[in-house]
């Protein structure tokens, strides 16, 4: 047991996080501690988890993306486009241009990062300027509406009425959330490509003398985001059920922010997909409690700042220190 | 080409080199080099900093191609040239000094990561990775648990790990680039050991090293390069550590007792009962003007930690510290600065030195008040205090805007002093100031110890390398478990005296 809660101490941290706040949470508000609650904060958490999860092959690489929420924007419009002259389409099509077109933008990040040697932080910067200008651009900020109707229309998988009348659903946003979740996880933790790119993110040049190919690590770490940003961004036009060029404009920030107080370093080698899933779901948590309890939503991003700040502190500090049995056990080795 | 061996007992070697030519923009790296390794010796390679060692082990294990005519024959097979790959494939391993591992990553990760590796994407064999990373450590004798994360060990079961990755890809010859660099004396001993079982189960090993007293205790033959050229591949039966620094450099060192006694000059630190629980007990001493006072001890001894007390990094328990008669209390160490207490870290490539600044910037980030023109920095006075300190410690350096990266471990060293002796310190503290410097510029430093000794300067030399304490210092403090044990005076005991207590 101590062995586990060491080597995880990051995700104990966190769980305990969630339950303070929840516990807190639940005596402010009546309808927090419901299971219909907890089943919407899935399905509006879905769209952020997808984005966190692809975030975090890319830190675990040892880079940083600025532009994949802009990048889904920019996804989100083109397949939008790509569907109606297509004459409508469907999910698997759908999918497959959003993907592919995710891919793609995450390339040309991979491109600029190995080829001509930017520091991922400023050549994604740099592609979150041009891939949100052009997308303005060329939009002059014009929504689009009229989605086809697969697209638009609410996909339950499952439903059921709880006792205290509330709903539980679980919708096409949370199963393509948990394949991409469980597929990341596969990937990272289960494939030799994905322990390659923690040994890329923890010491390049020792991965470089092994004949690991470097470029193809970036390629595999910014594909495998873009391919989560397209789909996340198609997701999210599902979900929102109209495309809106700026809307996703500024989540990047959020997302980075969750997956970093999920334990990812920035500067690579560390991060757990598990962790990943409950920083985005710490923070959504706060957000909906705050909303629930009629907090001003003026205040939410000043009161996840504060909670950022504790949990990381609280991950950092690591578990030994606060837990006294803990402290016996590390005096005794 | 003098006192060349011929492979002894008739045995067919393992690696056979000749006539290895390297180039580098017209500067001539190794010439005409030959090289044997017989099955499972241990040869060591010696030579100083820029003799070719590194480029030699570069072009056995196919990082640089040699000049054509150059013959390479490893195991039966031969090559004009190697390449990486097919050095691996064929059972050479190279354990470099940096060590090439993955912290983040488990133990049996980093043993058995040659099967993580291929360019596409297989399931990972996480239980096989386990049973090959034990059986690899049980073949060195060792245990570690090897399903934490490499980081939770220190340097020396790093090593270990490093090693243990060499066993798993069926290593018939291991490259040991300076593997005792940043061991202490003990964990140097358990790593000598695990080099006698590497070379008992029929593996070469290719000891670099700059400690001459383990070359000479691990090996049993040794090639020495200078300057590129082969001086020559010798028994390393009746050889002494003096001849082959004499063999290294050309040139010959007398090694003597410098110490003399200071006892009639002012007191310049007086430390009367300091302690700090669990680090060290009960420790009183004094240095005085022009004394330079030695400090060893194995490791865990607290000498470093004493180190970080006097210069206020750490706050000692209870005890008091006299400066020139003066109690002082320092709460960082920038207070210790100012009182006029310097010192030399251990870590000098992590935490004395910049890397990537220059060589001037370096100099003067202790003493940025003194290079001030009306509150803002100026320039003139840097370069004038820069070229003063250059000239003083005879530095070799291209421009003063050069990055310190690019001087050699003893110019490095000898910067990192100047910076310290730039703050007009009244006591310097001398931290292993020769960890990974080569004898001839080990020579060098302790030539400037001397003379600022001379100038009056107080001294303290930690050192875990006994030699250097007795030849350097005029008084010599035992450490051992937290506390002062035993005193020596270099000039009234021998070495052999020294090293039986401490490493007893």
């Amino acid at each position: 047991m101590h062995k586990v809660v060491q080597s995880h101490a990051t995700e104990f941290a966190l769980l305990a996080v969630i339950a303070i706040i929840s516990i807190v949470l639940s005596f402010i508000t009546d309808r927090f501690f419901t299971l219909g609650n907890a089943f919407d904060l899935l399905n509006t958490s879905s769209v952020n988890i997808i984005f966190a999860v692809g975030l975090l092959v890319v830190l675990i690489a040892g880079g940083i993306d600025i532009s994949f929420a802009v990048a889904a924007s920019v996804v989100q419009y083109v397949a939008a486009l790509m569907l109606g002259w297509m004459g409508g389409g469907g999910w698997i099509s759908g999918l497959l241009i959003a993907g592919t077109l995710g891919v793609l933008l995450g390339a040309v990040n991979a491109f600029l990062i190995h080829k001509f040697r930017i520091i991922s932080i400023v050549a994604t910067i740099a592609t979150f300027n041009i891939y949100f200008g052009l997308l303005m651009f060329f939009t002059r900020g014009v929504s689009i509406y009229n989605l086809p109707d697969w697209l638009t229309s609410r996909v339950v998988l499952f439903e059921h009425e709880m006792a205290d009348g509330s709903w539980i659903e679980i919708t096409l946003p949370v199963l393509v959330m948990l394949i991409c979740v469980v597929a990341t996880w596969v990937f990272i933790t289960r494939t030799t490509t994905g322990r390659q790119l923690y040994a890329f993110g923890d010491n390049p040049e020792g991965a470089r003398r092994f004949g690991i190919n470097i470029g193809g690590m970036q390629f595999i770490a910014f594909g495998w985001l873009g391919l989560m940003a397209g789909i996340g961004g198609l997701i999210q036009a599902h979900y929102a059920q109209e495309v809106v060029p700026n809307a996703l404009y500024g989540r990047e920030l959020d997302v980075l922010a969750a997956v970093v107080l999920g334990g990812a370093r920035l500067g690579g080698g560390k991060g757990s997909v598990l962790g990943c899933v409950l920083g985005v779901l710490l923070i959504s948590v706060t957000q909906n409690g705050l909303n629930l309890a009629g907090v001003s939503p003026y205040a939410f991003k000043m009161i996840v700042g504060a909670i950022i700040l504790v949990a990381i502190t609280l991950s950092n500090t690591s578990i030994e220190k606060l837990l006294p049995f803990m402290r016996q056990e590390e005096g005794r080795k | 080409m003098t006192g060349r061996e011929s492979a002894k007992s008739g045995q067919k070697p393992l690696l056979i080199l000749r006539n290895i030519n390297m180039t580098f923009g017209g500067v001539r790296a190794l010439k005409d080099i030959s090289f044997d390794v017989l099955p499972g010796e241990v040869h060591c390679l010696a030579g100083e900093n820029g003799s070719g060692k590194s480029t030699l082990i570069k072009i056995i294990t196919g990082v640089y191609r040699p000049q054509d005519g150059a013959a390479i024959e490893f195991d039966g097979q031969t090559y004009a040239h190697m390449s990486p790959v097919t050095a691996q494939n064929s059972g050479i391993q190279v354990i470099w000094q940096d060590l090439a591992l993955f912290p983040e990553m488990t133990v049996a990760e980093n043993i058995s990561f040659q099967t993580l590796l291929g360019r596409w994407p297989r399931f990972v064999n996480y239980n096989g990775m386990r049973e090959k990373a034990v059986k690899a450590l049980a073949r060195l004798g060792v245990t570690l648990d090897v399903d934490r994360p490499l980081k939770d060990y220190a340097i020396a079961q790093r090593q270990i790990v490093a090693i243990a990755r060499a066993l798993v890809g069926e290593a018939k010859l291991v490259f040991m680039d300076e593997p005792t660099a940043s061991l202490t004396q003990s964990e140097t001993d358990h790593l000598l050991d695990i080099v006698r079982t590497l070379s008992a189960s029929g593996v070469a090993v290719v000891f670099v090293s700059h400690r001459l007293a383990e070359v000479l205790e691990i090996s049993s033959r040794l090639t020495v390069l200078r300057d590129g050229a082969l001086v020559g591949a010798y028994s390393t039966e009746g050889m002494t550590q003096s001849r082959i620094t004499e063999l290294m450099t050309g040139k010959t060192f007398d090694q003597i007792v410098r110490a003399c006694n200071a006892g009639g000059n002012p007191v310049v630190l007086e430390v009367d009962g300091l302690s700090r629980p669990g680090q060290f007990e009960d420790i009183s001493f004094t240095v005085r003007r022009g004394e330079t006072l030695g400090i060893t001890g194995l490791l865990g001894a607290g000498r470093t930690e004493l180190a970080l007390s006097l210069f206020g990094m750490l706050k000692p328990r209870s005890g008091t510290v006299r400066l020139e008669g003066k109690p002082v209390h320092f709460s960082s160490n920038r207070d210790a600065i100012a009182a006029g207490i310097a010192y030399l870290s251990e870590d000098r490539l992590s935490l004395g030195l910049i890397q990537p600044q220059s060589i001037a910037d370096n100099l003067v980030i202790a003493s940025l008040g003194k290079i001030t023109s009306g509150g803002l920095l100026s320039d003139s006075r840097k370069r004038d205090l820069v070229a003063q300190w250059i000239t003083d410690l005879g530095v070799k350096i291209g421009l003063q805007g050069d990055a310190i990266s690019t001087l050699s471990g003893g110019n490095q060293q000898r910067i990192a002093i100047a910076k310290w002796l730039a703050t007009d310190p009244k006591l310097l503290i001398l931290d292993a100031p020769t960890v990974g410097v080569d004898v001839g510029a080990r020579a060098g430093i302790f030539d400037i110890v001397a003379k600022l000794a001379e100038t009056g300067l107080a001294i303290i030399l930690i050192s875990d390398e006994v030699p250097e304490v007795y030849f350097n210092a005029d008084r010599v403090l035992h450490m051992a478990k937290g506390r002062v044990v035993n005193q020596f005076m270099p000039a009234d005991c021998s070495l052999a005296e020294i090293e039986a207590a401490v490493y007893a």
